[in-house]
């Protein structure tokens, strides 16, 4: 390059001002077209009004002991399931190096919490998951249908044994039934999508 | 494109007009006056084919959305209404639904036909390419498609595809929600489907575009893969497309169209699946999920996987598997290290293929049913073990059987020349 409104700069010498313009424009231009790109992605994300279409509102007093029901909560299926005596004390017998999954996958908890039937539950008498299963999706069959090997759920699409605590036994499915932000409003009624600190500190009565 | 260009515009129109946008010398030299091998056989139909059924598709699906409600609440009802009430509706919905599956027919003969034949090999690498993302975009134009009618099937299939996403590590779940742009699949998924398969075909006619760009630079491979003559001798192993090969083509499409009228009007729903009459519910999973025909034999890739691979999961394993049966066709023409184009000179490959072609049917019926049940019913021999024995050769195919043979292989004596094959003696 010659020399360039006193840029002191040649072929394999210094860089010149020509250089640099170059470099600034090129890289501007990177960023620019990065910003520009940004919104065009990020719009398919889910949108404020589907993010704020947050929980429902369940009365749990006409789920009998020993039933359970099935709702629809942001989309896809929620097992709510009134848990047995049986039950209770099958899910908590589970030690935790039986588990293929050890977390809690509970919403309402940091991750890492082990997945003992006491981290999976706010009163165990009530168990309250999301219903597709982790490994592609299905919604696993239940009491009334196939309650599969470990007595809680079964799911037929490739075979994932789910326990009395939801939590996964055998099969291709690799986490536990994870347990969605809820508390209880009052004694039979139950809200699915605030954990119970979001609750309160948005000032609703947490029974 | 190859060769001087023979056009001679012969009214004032047109060569004021050649003069502007030679657009009719590149329509002439390009299906007119081409110089085509004369040895052709019906598998080099199927690219004619396949652009009928873009355009099929394409026309089709135009009309389809003019009635068509891309909406959770009203997308099953939407597409029920065009088959009983919209006039004609019932035809163009069958040509459409019907025109994907004969499209992807035509499709894997037309690349089943470049396998055999060696149509990937130099200098035709950038062609077949190009065919490959055409293929991958028809995949995700007929996922996407399918999805539209919203029925048990649609939604199921797209939970399960969808939910593979998932399976990547670190930003699988953020990706799923991405695309489902909500925390499921639902009215977010099938709007912005609808938007994308309404795109995709047109992308497609583009790349056909680059596509035959590529085909017309070193004209058509043929059947016995030797390349034509340059010089004066090129009229001996060639003759102009026009008439030959567009009445060959013609003839083709004519009786492929016939086939496909027998589906449209007479058997519409025999190649789509019961539980798709059955309205989207999210919270029932059909017993069995099964994707289009056309896809199971990369859905029993999928399930072929059940065992980790060192820190591989299962399940990331099978979407990876899933994917490399796909994209191993990006770089075939370098695993295929044989100068024989055609599989004719090639004693010992040909079976190879052959059985090729058998496991990819075979993969086909894995996927089609219960991966736990018995082939032919014998007790023990799982379905699951024969589609991991098929996958196992559907890639070694690719990654043992081509790179080998092209070295240890000895090809049969080939013809001297195309015109030697077709007009010499009996013996070529
Ligand atoms: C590469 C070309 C295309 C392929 C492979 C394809 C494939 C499909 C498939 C498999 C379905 C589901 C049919 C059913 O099971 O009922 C479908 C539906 C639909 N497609 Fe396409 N399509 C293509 C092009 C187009 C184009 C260009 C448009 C619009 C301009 C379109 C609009 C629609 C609509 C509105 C539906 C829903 C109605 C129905 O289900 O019949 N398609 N498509
Ligand atoms: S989706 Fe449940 S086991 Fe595969």
């Amino acid at each position: 390059m010659t020399e360039e409104n006193g840029a002191p700069g040649a072929d394999g010498q210094e860089p010149s001002r020509r250089d640099f313009i170059y470099i600034a424009a090129g890289g501007a231009a990177a960023v620019g077209g990065g910003l520009v790109a940004w919104p065009f992605i990020d719009q398919m994300n889910p949108a404020a009004d589907t993010l704020a279409l947050g929980s429902i509102r369940v009365d749990v007093s006409v789920v009998a002991v020993g039933s359970e029901v099935t709702v629809m909560w942001r989309g896809g299926p929620v097992f709510i399931r009134h848990r047995t005596e049986e039950e209770i004390a099958e899910a908590q017998s589970v030690e935790l190096d039986a588990l293929p999954d050890e977390e809690a996958r509970n919403d309402n908890l940091p991750t890492g919490t082990p997945g003992t039937d006491a981290n999976r539950v706010l009163r165990p008498e009530f168990l309250i998951v999301k219903g597709n299963c982790t490994h592609l999706g299905c919604v696993p069959l239940g009491l009334g249908a196939n309650t599969g090997d470990y007595d809680g759920w079964y799911c037929p699409c490739h075979g994932s044994h789910y326990d009395t605590s939801a939590r996964i036994r055998r099969g291709p499915a690799p986490e536990n039934l994870p347990v969605p932000d809820y508390f209880f409003e009052t004694e039979t009624t139950v809200k699915i999508g605030l954990s119970p600190e979001e609750a309160s500190n948005s000032g609703w009565a947490v029974s | 494109m190859s060769g001087p260009s023979t056009y001679n515009p012969s009214t004032g129109i047109e060569k004021w007009l050649d003069d502007r946008l030679p657009i009719i010398r590149l329509g002439y030299d390009s299906f007119v006056d081409f110089p085509t091998p004369r040895n052709l056989n019906y598998w080099w139909t199927f690219g004619g084919i396949l652009a009928v059924f873009l355009m099929i598709q394409i026309v089709s699906g135009i009309v389809l959305a003019m009635h068509y409600v891309a909406h959770e609440d009203y997308a099953f009802e939407s597409v029920q209404r065009i088959t009983r009430d919209v006039p004609f509706g019932w035809l163009i919905q069958s040509m459409h639904a019907n025109g994907a599956s004969f499209f992807f027919v035509a499709v894997y003969l037309h690349m089943f036909r470049g396998l055999y034949y060696g149509s990937y090999k130099a200098p035709r690498e950038v062609l077949w390419i190009l065919g490959v993302v055409i293929y991958l975009l028809m995949m995700a134009t007929g996922f996407m498609g399918y999805v539209l009618p919203w029925g048990q099937m649609s939604y199921w299939g797209a939970m399960v595809i969808t939910n593979l996403i998932g399976a990547l590590p670190f930003i699988g779940d953020a990706l799923r929600e991405w695309l489902w742009g909500g925390f499921s699949v639902g009215q977010s998924t099938l709007n912005r489907f609808f938007s994308l398969h309404y795109l995709l075909p047109f992308v497609i006619a583009a790349v056909v575009g680059l596509h035959i760009w590529a085909l017309h630079v070193p004209g058509n491979g043929n059947p016995v893969g030797l390349e034509t003559r340059k010089g004066k001798d090129n009229k001996k192993d060639t003759l102009p497309f026009h008439p030959y090969y567009t009445v060959k083509d013609g003839f083709a499409i004519i009786v492929y169209l016939m086939v496909f009228a027998v589906f449209v009007f007479f058997l519409p729903t025999v190649l789509g699946h019961a539980d798709n009459y059955i309205e989207a519910d999210p919270l029932v999973t059909p017993a069995h999920i099964v994707p289009e025909w056309y896809y199971l034999p990369f859905y029993a890739i999928l399930r072929a996987i059940t065992f980790d691979i060192g820190p591989i999961d299962a399940k990331l394993g099978g979407v990876l598997a899933m994917f490399g049966a796909i994209g191993i066709l990006f770089v075939l023409p370098w695993l295929d290290t044989s100068k024989v184009r055609s599989m004719r000179y090639r004693p010992l490959t040909r079976w190879f293929f052959i059985f090729f072609v058998v496991a990819a049917l075979g993969l086909g019926w894995c996927g089609a049913v219960n991966p736990d049940d018995f082939v032919l019913g014998i007790t023990g021999f799982k379905f699951l073990y024969l589609g991991q024995f098929l996958t196992f050769y559907y890639f070694a195919y690719f990654i043992i059987v081509l790179p080998v043979m092209g070295i240890i292989e000895k090809p049969k004596e080939r013809p001297a020349s195309i015109e030697a094959a077709v007009l010499g003696s009996d013996k070529a």
